[in-house]
């Protein structure tokens, strides 16, 4: 059974502007990983831990040192845009 | 209808780690703009975040000293948002499993002693730094916004009280105590003016005698703990005036406006499940053995509420000790006044009274003044032994802390030195008795409010040198 979704939400929420027929192509494709995702909540996991990382380990940590960080010029000349030292960009509000 | 304010606080504390928390820059907010960024914290496309192993012994340090449980097993989680504080689009945060949980403090407000629950404490990182450019300086006006990312992913512990506390006064007592624990811990400068130290207040009202919560407004913007004690103040208010018009509260996200005294809406705030929270899949869980607990555990300091009582066992006051053992530097004062043989209440109460008015006064930190233990200790031994009047002592305090000598010298240096000898102030009453024979038979004749003018006399004979007990009682000596 295909799982509902509000797609133009889920668009809005990662800012992209999607077309009626995107919209229509996405929701369908979503649809089909969200019913995976639920075929997969049916297996019997009682007892199982849960998993939040393929690799048995934890713990790897840095130190507390401080290393060389990247030269600025060179940093900002990547940006589209930057005036005395500091990014530039366009006001934004968060939920506009 | 009477209403309860519920309140909870969250508090964001930026530790004082050299580096960053997922990558080697340095944590320095004096440089130049963008200067301590790298791809991890700029967010470039395959970088690898790799914790900090003293960020995370420090947020141990602090979920114990908040009498937390510490998690044996916990992860971090990205939560997903648009604002260009934040370069990667997502924070690294933690979701259902911090490092700390279930703790409490114990808070203070008019000798009312109550538990606030602490929920949480979770490891993140903290965003760049926007400057809004346009007219008024204001968010909402900008016309451009400038980023500067040194700060972003600074390691940053967010500290969430349950919804415990009942008042505006009790809030800011919250924060003040959450304050001293972690500055005594030495994780962080916990400057709020600096913004290393930032509070927020989730406030909602009920009527009085009922259980269910009202909607809960969050403020925000409270750079003192008197803005935060007013912000929530007023927010309480303004819910109230709302809901006794039969209004509705909206959930939303407030700005406390320090100039007008108000809160402003700033935006409707995201539900938690707009984020979008999933597992960080570049970080490896965070396990706290046991062993790694302890040994963190037993690197934590004597605590405030310890230190102050202790304090109060050397029979010093109870605001006193709180203030004393609040302060690292007024601590550290207290104790070496102790070791050079000041009394105890007699430390304290200079060193919450005098030598705190002046540090506020001179913007000097104590610890950085000419004031040493000794000093207190003499100034005190000066007092006690009468050669210094209470507002002399004053006077010769602030001599030494603006660094003139220890308190014989500068007492001595500006001639502030009480009369002691029995003998030269028996004279000088005397003189003063015989320049004013004719009220001084009124006197003896019972006229008795006579006896200011006489101390008063011999004040000014002395140079205001003499103690006024002593003088009073030889001229009632020679009234006999």
């Amino acid at each position: 059974m295909p799982i509902e979704i509000d797609i133009a939400h889920v668009a809005r929420l990662a800012r992209i502007e999607l077309s009626e027929r995107q919209l229509a192509d996405y929701r369908a494709q979503l649809g089909v990983i969200l019913d995976h995702a639920a075929r997969v909540q049916e297996l019997p996991t009682e007892g199982v831990a849960p998993t939040s990382h393929p690799l048995d380990m934890v713990n790897a940590f840095r130190e507390d040192i401080v290393r060389p960080s990247l030269d600025r010029d060179e940093v900002l000349s990547q940006a589209p845009d930057a005036t005395d030292g500091f990014f530039r960009v366009p006001p934004s509000l968060d939920n506009e | 209808m009477k209403w309860e304010p519920v309140i909870g606080i969250e508090v964001h504390v930026e530790l004082e780690t050299q580096s960053k928390m997922f990558c080697g820059c340095a944590v320095d907010f004096e440089a130049e703009p963008n200067t301590n960024v790298c791809p991890t914290c700029l967010g470039l496309p395959g970088a690898l975040p790799v914790p900090n192993r003293k960020a995370i012994e420090w947020i141990t340090k602090i979920g114990l000293a908040f009498n937390c449980s510490i998690s044996e097993r916990s992860q971090f989680h990205r939560k997903n948002y648009f604002y260009s504080d934040q370069p990667k689009n997502y924070q690294i945060s933690q979701f259902d499993v911090p490092v700390c949980h279930d703790g409490w403090i114990d808070v203070t407000v008019d000798g009312e002693t109550s538990r606030i629950r602490v929920n949480r404490a979770h490891m993140e990182e903290d965003t760049g730094k926007s400057i809004h450019v346009g007219e008024s300086g204001r968010i909402h006006s900008a016309t451009e916004t400038l980023l500067n990312f040194n700060r972003a992913g600074v390691p940053l512990v967010e500290i969430v009280s349950e919804a415990d506390i009942r008042s505006a006064a009790q809030a800011r007592a919250y924060a003040q105590t959450l304050r001293t624990v972690v500055a005594a811990l030495g994780v962080s400068d916990a400057k709020l003016e600096e913004g290393s130290i930032r509070f927020d207040a989730n406030v909602s009202i009920r009527p009085t005698g009922t259980e269910a919560f009202g909607t809960k407004v969050e403020v925000k913007n409270m750079n003192s703990f008197r803005s935060l004690e007013r912000a929530v103040d007023f927010e309480i208010l303004r819910q109230a005036d709302i809901l006794d018009q039969g209004g509705t509260i909206d959930q939303e996200t407030r700005h406390w406006d320090e100039g007008e005294g108000v809160t402003h809406s700033m935006r409707s705030k995201e539900g938690s499940s707009d984020y979008r929270y999933f597992p960080e899949p570049d970080l490896l869980p965070i396990e706290v053995t046991d062993e790694w607990r302890n040994e963190i555990a037993a690197t934590l300091p004597e605590l405030p509420a310890a230190r102050a009582a202790r304090y109060m066992g050397l029979g010093v006051d109870a605001d006193s000790a709180t203030s004393l053992a609040g302060s690292d530097a007024l601590t550290a004062m207290f104790q070496s006044s102790l070791a050079a043989g000041a009394p105890a209440q007699v430390a304290a109460n200079w060193l919450t009274g005098e030598v705190t008015a002046w540090s506020r006064r001179a913007a000097i930190d104590i610890a950085d003044s000419a004031l040493t233990g000794a000093h207190v200790a003499q100034l005190a031994g000066m007092v006690a032994a009468n050669l210094l009047s209470s507002t002399a002592a004053k006077e010769v305090l602030g001599y030494v802390l603006a660094g003139e000598g220890d308190p014989e010298t500068v007492a001595a240096a500006h001639d502030l030195v009480q009369i002691n000898d029995s003998g030269a102030l028996e004279s000088a009453v005397d003189q003063v008795i015989g320049e004013n024979e004719d009220q001084f038979a009124r006197l003896a004749g019972g006229e008795d409010k006579l006896i200011g003018f006489f101390v008063g006399q011999v004040m000014r004979v002395t140079g205001g040198k003499a103690d006024p007990r002593a003088v009073t009682d030889i001229i009632r000596s020679r009234i006999g």
